[in-house]
């Protein structure tokens, strides 16, 4: 393992004091507790937004700290759900009266720290409410598993349910936003090497140097299967349809698009894959509103990408352009 | 069994250590249908409550479970943290203020521990998962026990019923946590989670065999 780190255990807090340090303007850190919370919360009267979730995704959840997007981020450890006493302070941090809605991606440990934070919330008389977030389509919907994961659509329900709580929206408003960009937002990604946690110090998975997987979670999780490398317009080709069949997106639809990069991918190669996306939608009478090509969701130095497209109505396109300013994404 | 709350204290930090000594195994495990991390988070959380368990010394049993519980919920996190730490608090719950525990609080200790994991993690058996060992060694201790043993032959008829689950999720499909990304590609590995049960339940009843 070769990595920028000094202690392995220490890396979520170095990461975070070197975040607050960079961006005091926006952030602060709840110390001990791995906790970065909008400068100027609570804000009284207004719902406030928790998410977070495993670190190794920057710059999710602390990046998307601001105004406009979330109120407080949890920081697991590397690829570790935050623990429900975390969960908890931050919802007491935020907490500005109206209610606090939990932005929960989905998989099990996530899920059941969040829940068990909201009950302690609900026990000390905070009103929270909760979404799931699951949009990476790689993964079979089943009732009878965990179900789709959380990926980089997760972004998507930040910012407009971030817009939607900054403009006053009450807790079911919020959360109501936040369901209808979850029931329109549909992900896939795909990896060419795997990534290393620093507490583990190897690779959880291998891939031989011709071979990539299809539908890689951003964990490292197993996708759909693996194949040998093709082109970047095969690939996306086989990543967009996916995507557009799932939902599915129709002609005439209008659609807001994400092409993240999971760590390891230069931009020239999230360009060339959006260059590949904004024909395939263009073909289809799919009509691109606006489109976010960087780093969103990570996944450490994994090299890779994932399509998302968020599928607008008149409501939804409001709020995704209506400004945020927070480390990690800006739109004025 | 007449433990007293010195010896259950000393227990759970033999459990403590056994899931130190199996940390890369438990690690490795996870790592084929998983995310390599369950030995790292286990190990986390039973250091956190080696370091703890000493401040405890005039607690009653219940207490001792309790904070054991709350240890591992704030430390762990993941999704052992909230199954593994709703299992000792309802444990603790359930045996409240004793000072000495018996044959039968081991058993009501148990079972609400299975019933705090299963209705936190919504799994049943089959799903690979902590349920598949927890729940057959739970069922093999009470029949055990209504049968006249011993809590130490009952606790041992319980690791076996548990190494047999561990052994039974090699063959089935996970349905739950992160392994159900897999679908068919879970099969032929056995469950971290539920070997880290076993692993604990065998470190129980070894402490309770050498003390008798
Ligand atoms: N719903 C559930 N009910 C019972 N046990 C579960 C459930 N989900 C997962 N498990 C158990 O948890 C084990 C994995 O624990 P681990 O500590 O690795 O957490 P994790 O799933 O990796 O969470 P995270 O990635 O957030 O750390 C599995 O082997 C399984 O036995
Ligand atoms: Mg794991």
């Amino acid at each position: 393992m070769k990595k920028l780190i000094n202690l392995p255990e220490q890396v979520v807090e170095d990461m975070l004091e070197g975040m607050v340090a960079a961006y005091p303007e926006y952030i602060r850190l709840v110390p001990e507790l791995n906790i970065v919370v909008r400068k100027d919360a609570p804000m009284k009267g207004q719902v406030g937004l928790v998410s977070g979730g495993g670190s190794g995704h920057e710059p999710t959840h602390g990046g998307f700290v601001g105004k406009g997007m979330l109120t407080a981020a949890c920081a697991g450890d590397v690829f570790t759900s935050p623990t429900p006493d975390q969960i908890l302070a931050a919802i007491k941090e935020v907490d500005g009266g109206a209610g606090v809605l939990l932005v929960v991606k989905n998989y099990t440990g996530d899920i059941m720290n969040f829940e068990m934070a909201a009950e302690l919330a609900e026990a000390e008389g905070i009103e929270t409410a909760s979404v799931v977030v699951n949009d990476d389509v790689a993964v079979e919907d089943s009732l009878y598993t965990q179900g789709r994961r959380g990926i980089a659509g997760t972004v998507f329900v930040h910012k407009i349910a971030g817009a939607k709580a900054q403009a006053g929206g009450t807790l079911d408003e919020v959360k109501e936003v936040a369901e209808k960009v979850i029931a329109n937002v549909r992900s896939m990604g795909m990896a060419l090497t795997p990534c290393i946690v620093p507490a583990a110090g190897k690779p959880t998975f291998t891939l031989a140097e011709d071979e990539i997987e299809i539908g890689m979670g951003i964990h490292g999780e197993p996708g759909t299967h693996r194949e040998k490398i093709r082109t970047a317009d095969e690939i996306t080709e086989h990543l967009t349809k996916k995507v557009l069949e799932d939902l599915p997106f129709a002609e005439g639809d209008e659609v807001a698009v994400m092409i993240n990069g999971l760590g390891a991918t230069p931009l020239m190669e999230l360009f060339v894959i959006n260059k590949k996306v904004a024909k395939m939608l263009g073909e289809r009478k799919i009509s691109v509103v606006r489109t976010y090509v960087g780093e969103y969701m990570t996944s450490l130095e994994m090299a890779g990408a994932s399509v998302t497209l968020l599928k607008l109505d008149q409501e939804l396109k409001e709020l995704l352009a209506a400004p945020a300013d927070t480390p990690g994404f800006k739109q004025f | 069994m007449g433990l007293t709350v010195s010896e259950l204290t000393d227990m759970i930090q033999a459990v403590g250590k056994v899931i130190e000594d199996n940390k890369a195994f438990l690690t490795e495990l996870d790592s084929a249908i998983g995310d390599a991390d369950h030995g790292i988070n286990m190990a986390k959380g039973f250091h956190a409550v080696k370091e703890k368990l000493p401040t405890l010394a005039d607690a009653d049993a219940g207490t001792v479970l309790k904070t054991v519980g709350m240890t591992l919920v704030s430390t762990v996190g993941g999704a052992s943290g909230p199954l593994y730490g709703t299992a000792f608090l309802r444990a603790g719950m359930k045996i409240g203020n004793k000072e000495e525990l018996l044959a039968v609080d081991l058993d009501l200790g148990l079972v609400a521990a299975l019933e705090g994991i299963k209705q936190r993690g919504r799994a049943e058996p089959g799903d690979k998962t902590i349920v598949d060992a927890l729940q057959p060694a739970v069922m093999a201790l009470k029949e055990s026990l209504n049968a006249g043993k011993t809590a130490t032959e009952a606790l041992g008829a319980a690791v076996t019923a548990a190494e047999d689950g561990v052994e039974y999720t090699k063959g089935i499909i996970a349905r739950k946590g992160r392994a159900s990304y897999l679908g068919e590609r879970s099969l032929g590995h056995q469950d971290p989670g539920a070997t880290s049960t076993y692993l604990m339940l065998r470190t129980m009843q070894e402490f309770l065999a050498r003390r008798t």
